[in-house]
């Protein structure tokens, strides 16, 4: 396959950055897109030129760091598919393919394709976690939790926390990111200590990372490569209400 | 946004039942429009309760475009460099159009409200003759008052097969059933205030209400 590939340049945070067209001949059907993208980087080095930067860690599909805007697709065309787990028989012959990184203020592009994503870890930091003794494991039977609730959180701990989300999102929400952190540990008993305090501060910590209000819009769920559904947003607005009709400093409550 | 909007929604299916009642003839019609005035008496002065309605959708569209404005200048801040190769939203059309859309019927409500309760805009105007009003209103020689009038009430109704799911799934919805159940819900009300909306100036464009 003979490929016109079209890829935003930016050479650091303070530059402006610009979209670059390339030429790469013979990509394999059955190369991922991330190992196209190696042999473009192979020629440019050859050449002299500065390699494109893009993120990528295991290229299994579980990692959460690749993450590319193809033909206006967060992951590309596939649904439910990680960038580097999408293979090049997606496309075509002769297709121009435009290659950009997620677009959001909060995700400032550090170098060509990669962005900080680091108002996640902000996020998670405000609340995504939950307090438990130290120490050996506790017996795993000896907590009951309820089949579906089990499935519920399972679902929602799928996040890979890649951003595509965000990227995709026509306000530049993270709100289902959030919701799949707040709602994993909120349906378990484990995550019951602070389950109110942990949605007021994630929302907020989300809004003040400066993404966009989430308007259920739907298109989040539709890029997620682990498909997080659009109900765990319901879940994290259900979960706020309740924490706002609640005050932490008086027992009881 | 999903409180002012359920406030607005219930204010909308009365209107709609209301003028569902120019199906029962001039007197009836007129009659109901000076009910609406007389509603409290002798408590509430004349045409109190109206007053007091309207300050209520007053403030609730006041708080509903607030909210949206902050969204909306919200969802511009996040994303301060666009993308050059942008897909179209799939989620959907009503979804796409929520903004533009809440502009429309603003204009609408605007120009409705100068048409068919000051009467300024009006052909009659006569306040005291409301269903002369309306069928002097939707002439088939204004045609373009109906067109407008169609145009505004098709995007409310696009705003509303969005705005009601969406409404619900701020106020907590959040199982996937319940999910299929809201979007049907929506669309079904959607379509059902569409066509209670525009059974009037279509029955009065094709000579059926006189």
């Amino acid at each position: 396959m003979n490929l016109t590939l079209r890829i935003w340049r930016q050479s650091g945070p303070e530059d402006k950055g610009r979209m670059v067209t390339y030429q790469v001949d013979d990509v394999s059907p059955d190369m991922s897109f991330l190992e196209m993208l190696d042999v473009l980087n192979e020629r440019l080095i050859l050449d002299g030129d500065e390699p494109i930067a893009f993120d990528h860690d295991c290229r299994e599909g579980i990692c959460g760091m690749c993450g590319l805007m193809i033909n206006g697709d967060a992951h590309g065309p596939q649904r439910g598919t990680t960038a580097c787990q999408l293979h090049m028989r997606q496309f075509s012959d002769g297709d121009t393919i435009d290659i950009e990184p997620w677009r959001a203020r909060a995700f400032p592009v550090i170098k060509d394709l990669v962005v900080n994503r680091n108002a996640f870890d902000k996020i998670i930091a405000a609340g995504g976690y939950i307090t438990a003794p130290t120490g050996s494991a506790p017996e795993a039977h000896s907590v009951p939790v309820a089949k579906a609730n089990a499935d519920a959180a399972f679902e929602s701990a799928a996040c890979i926390g890649c951003g595509a989300c965000v990227a995709a999102c026509p306000n530049g929400s993270g709100m289902l990111f959030t919701a799949a952190k707040v709602t994993q540990l909120s349906l378990m008993p484990q995550g019951q200590p602070e389950r109110y305090t942990r949605v007021i501060g994630m929302v907020d910590a989300h809004d003040e990372a400066g993404f966009g209000g989430c308007t259920n819009a739907g298109e989040c769920t539709v890029v997620c490569p682990k498909g997080i559904p659009l109900t765990s947003i319901g879940r994290l607005n259900r979960d706020y209400l309740a924490a706002t009709s609640k005050r932490g400093d008086t027992p009881g409550t | 946004m999903a409180v002012t909007g359920i406030l607005l929604v219930l204010f909308l299916i009365a209107h709609m039942l209301g003028n569902l009642k120019i199906f029962t003839g001039a007197m009836s019609f007129n009659h109901y429009a000076e009910w609406l005035r007389e509603i409290g008496a002798p408590l509430l002065p004349s045409a109190g309760f109206l007053w007091i309605q309207r300050v209520g959708l007053l403030v609730a569209v006041l708080l509903h475009i607030g909210a949206a404005t902050v969204l909306a200048l919200r969802a511009r801040a996040a994303r301060p460099v666009r993308y050059a190769h942008r897909k179209k939203v799939r989620g959907s059309y009503a979804a796409r159009t929520m903004r533009w859309g809440g502009v429309i019927i603003l204009l609408f409500v605007i120009y409705h409200i100068l048409d068919l309760t000051t009467g300024t805009l009006n052909p009659i105007g006569d306040p005291a003759r409301p269903y002369a009003n309306v069928v002097a209103d939707f002439a088939p020689a204004r045609w373009y008052v109906t067109l407008f009038y169609t145009l505004a009430v098709v995007a409310l109704g696009f705003h509303l097969r969005h705005g009601v799911f969406s409404a619900l799934r701020s106020l907590g919805q959040q199982t996937p059933r319940g999910e299929q159940r809201a979007r049907a819900v929506a669309l079904v009300f959607a379509v059902a205030l569409c066509a209670g909306y525009l059974l009037v100036p279509f029955a009065v464009l094709t000579g059926l209400v006189s």
